[in-house]
């Protein structure tokens, strides 16, 4: 997509259709010769995981429309519908819904692997700024798309998550009126929520468009963090990255097939096969699993505006965090403190996804009763989501700004090939030597 | 994999091109992902034809005591009208008097309707041209007109000029009694 362009057309069709729309030599210099990094391994592998799932989910999501209709008396029925009368239509919902977890799944596993590495830093900053955009972008998707069959989780979730807007001082009722169309979630809400679940998708793919463009400018990042310095450090995406690539993602689909075919309910609340009725909210309402630290980091507030900033603020923290971190190095290999850190804001945010499913006044520990604290619980959920939320901010606004300045990281390679080299598996044994050569 | 592979190798080292493992892994992982491909495309092809539901639906009863003598009712059946007609003795005549006419579509007037049931006529009541309505009554030989094409049927539903190439299609239906059809 920039620079220096290797594409020789060479057919006369080629050759011609290079001068008016040089499409191949784009196709060419984005995903055959496009000079990678030669030391990725798997957890790169997820962008291009990512880029399947979006294909899916836009795939099964036009079919799905075919058959469904955004009526509140003719929502619900029309999901059954598809699941018993249409043909495979069971398959393609499944493949849709477990495909938004799978979506997700990879989408964590992403940016995790970004945050690890250190890809945020510069000059990737832009690139990771579309990918918070992807991501808000995908939870709207989400979030809108579980409204639509109209059941009971779909229609008090929609409820809650459109209360939160009323939070908003002055204007938030204002907002929140506007978006039902309405008094309450009803009709006109489910229609908007079809049109724009429909929408977001083809804007994803917009600025995935403009995330790889950001991506081919400076290069993949790698597990280094060091610069491509020569070409000695590069392989052509095509074969290396295109093979490694579509073996992580067909092992990616045997994961997600065994949940579509086997376990396709697995991932789901049953509460959701209950048509919504707006006048009994579920005993335990819950959003999806991917959205559960968020809504943990919601409840650990114990107030209705501040429990907004702070869920949107954990969004936020992914967008500043470019210049939040001050380390100039930037995979956590070198860092070892910082990558201590890492591993338990790893497992922090899986507490706060834990956290997000329980009520709020479990037991951590059943039967347990001594940490009582004035009166606080310290035994509860609630109290567990709170420790949880204040260490994923602090991993953001303290730890990641002060760790920059204090620590001493390793010493990092001169380049991306030198550690290969000089490994001692290398030695001249010749096994591993021009594997392409053998038989 | 190894022992598919094994075959592939040695044998053929025999000077010259060696078709290596690396082509059979190629072609292998080329055939199984366009399999894999072809494998969802008919799902995601299957889904637009009838559902289950819409086929469940295709059948209709009719009670023709409701059509008087010279008179039509349109009913739908799978989306489409259906003509119930109950013919004059005038109108069966004139049917008959043409079978062996010049006819496009050559049918005798007994082939058209239940045998002994020469008044109840039960066809599809869309052009074999372009699947227009036809008219009630109208054309040159008192069947049917339509209105989009010009072309004119008999009262045995049969086409007589114009642009459509087949008679009014009579769909599968039975008497249930001697008041009662089944169709589809």
């Amino acid at each position: 997509m920039s620079g220096h362009s290797n594409y020789e057309p060479k057919s006369g069709f080629e050759k011609w259709l290079d001068v008016r729309l040089p499409i191949i030599r784009l196709g060419y210099d984005s995903i055959v010769d496009f000079p990678t990094p030669k030391n990725l391994n798997y957890w790169y592998t997820f962008g291009g995981i990512l880029a399947v799932c979006l294909g899916i989910q836009i795939v099964t999501g036009i079919i799905l429309a075919m058959h469904y209709v955004a009526h509140v008396d003719m929502a619900f029925a029309s999901v059954e519908h598809i699941m018993r009368d249409v043909n495979y239509g069971w398959l393609v919902r499944y493949m849709h819904a477990n495909g938004a977890s799978m979506f997700f799944l990879a989408v964590y596993v992403h940016m995790f692997r970004g945050l690890y590495y250190g890809s945020y830093k510069a000059p990737r900053e832009v690139l990771w700024l579309l990918g918070c955009v992807i991501y808000m972008l995908m939870i709207i998707t989400a979030f809108m798309g579980y409204v639509l069959p109209w059941g009971q989780m779909s229609f008090h979730g929609a409820v809650v998550i459109t209360n939160l807007i009323g939070a908003i001082p002055v204007i938030g009722p204002a907002i929140t009126t506007w978006l039902w169309g309405g008094f309450a979630v009803d009709d006109p809400t489910l229609n908007r929520f079809f049109s724009l679940h429909y929408l977001l998708p083809f804007m994803i793919a917009g600025v995935v468009g403009l995330h790889i463009w950001a991506l081919h400018v400076p290069g993949n990042n790698n597990p280094t963090g060091v610069n491509v310095k020569s070409k000695e450090d590069t392989v052509p995406f095509h074969p290396y990255y295109t093979v490694k690539d579509g073996f992580a993602i067909s092992v990616f689909l045997l994961m997600y097939a065994a949940f579509v075919f086997f376990n396709p309910n697995a991932l789901g609340d049953a509460v959701n096969y209950v048509p919504a009725n707006p006048l009994v909210t579920p005993a335990h309402i819950v959003p999806e699993w991917y959205l559960l630290p968020f809504y943990a980091i919601l409840r650990a507030v114990p107030d209705k505006l501040m429990g907004v900033v702070f869920m949107g603020g954990a969004i936020a923290m992914l967008f500043l965090l470019p210049w939040l971190d001050t380390s100039k190095v930037r995979s956590m290999r070198y860092r070892p403190t910082a990558k201590l850190y890492f591993f338990i804001f790893v497992i922090v945010t899986m507490i706060l996804g834990y956290c997000g499913g329980q009520l709020p006044d479990n037991k951590i520990i059943p039967g347990l009763t001594t940490f009582q604290v004035a009166a606080s619980d310290l035994n509860s959920v609630v109290w567990l989501s709170r420790l949880a939320t204040a260490y994923y901010f602090a991993y953001f606004l303290i730890i990641l700004p002060v760790l920059g300045l204090t620590e001493t990281p390793l010493p990092q390679p001169e380049s991306i090939s030198e550690p290969v080299l000089s490994h001692p598996a290398n030695a001249p044994a010749g096994a591993a030597a021009s594997p392409e050569k053998r038989g | 994999m190894a022992s598919t592979v094994v075959g592939a190798t040695p044998e053929h080292h025999t000077g010259g091109e060696d078709p290596n493992r690396r082509d059979f892994i190629h072609i292998a992982a080329t055939v199984a992902a366009l399999g894999a491909v072809g494998g969802l495309a008919w799902p995601f092809i299957d889904q637009m034809n009838p559902a289950a539901d819409t086929l469940a639906l295709a059948s209709v009863e009719f009670d023709l005591s409701k059509v008087e003598l010279g008179q039509q009712v349109v009913i739908k059946w799978r989306g489409k009208p259906l003509f119930i007609r109950h013919r004059t003795g005038k109108e069966i005549a004139s049917a008959i008097k043409d079978n062996h006419a010049d006819l496009r579509d050559p049918q005798t007037d007994e082939e058209r309707h239940k045998a002994g049931k020469a008044e109840w006529l039960v066809l599809i009541g869309t052009c074999t041209h372009l699947g227009c309505v036809p008219t009630f009554g109208g054309g040159d030989y008192g069947g049917w007109f339509c209105p989009c094409h010009g072309s004119h049927y008999d009262t045995s539903g049969r086409i007589r000029k114009g642009p459509a190439p087949k008679n009014l299609a009579v769909p599968d239906y039975t008497f249930l009694s001697d008041s009662k059809v089944k169709v589809g």
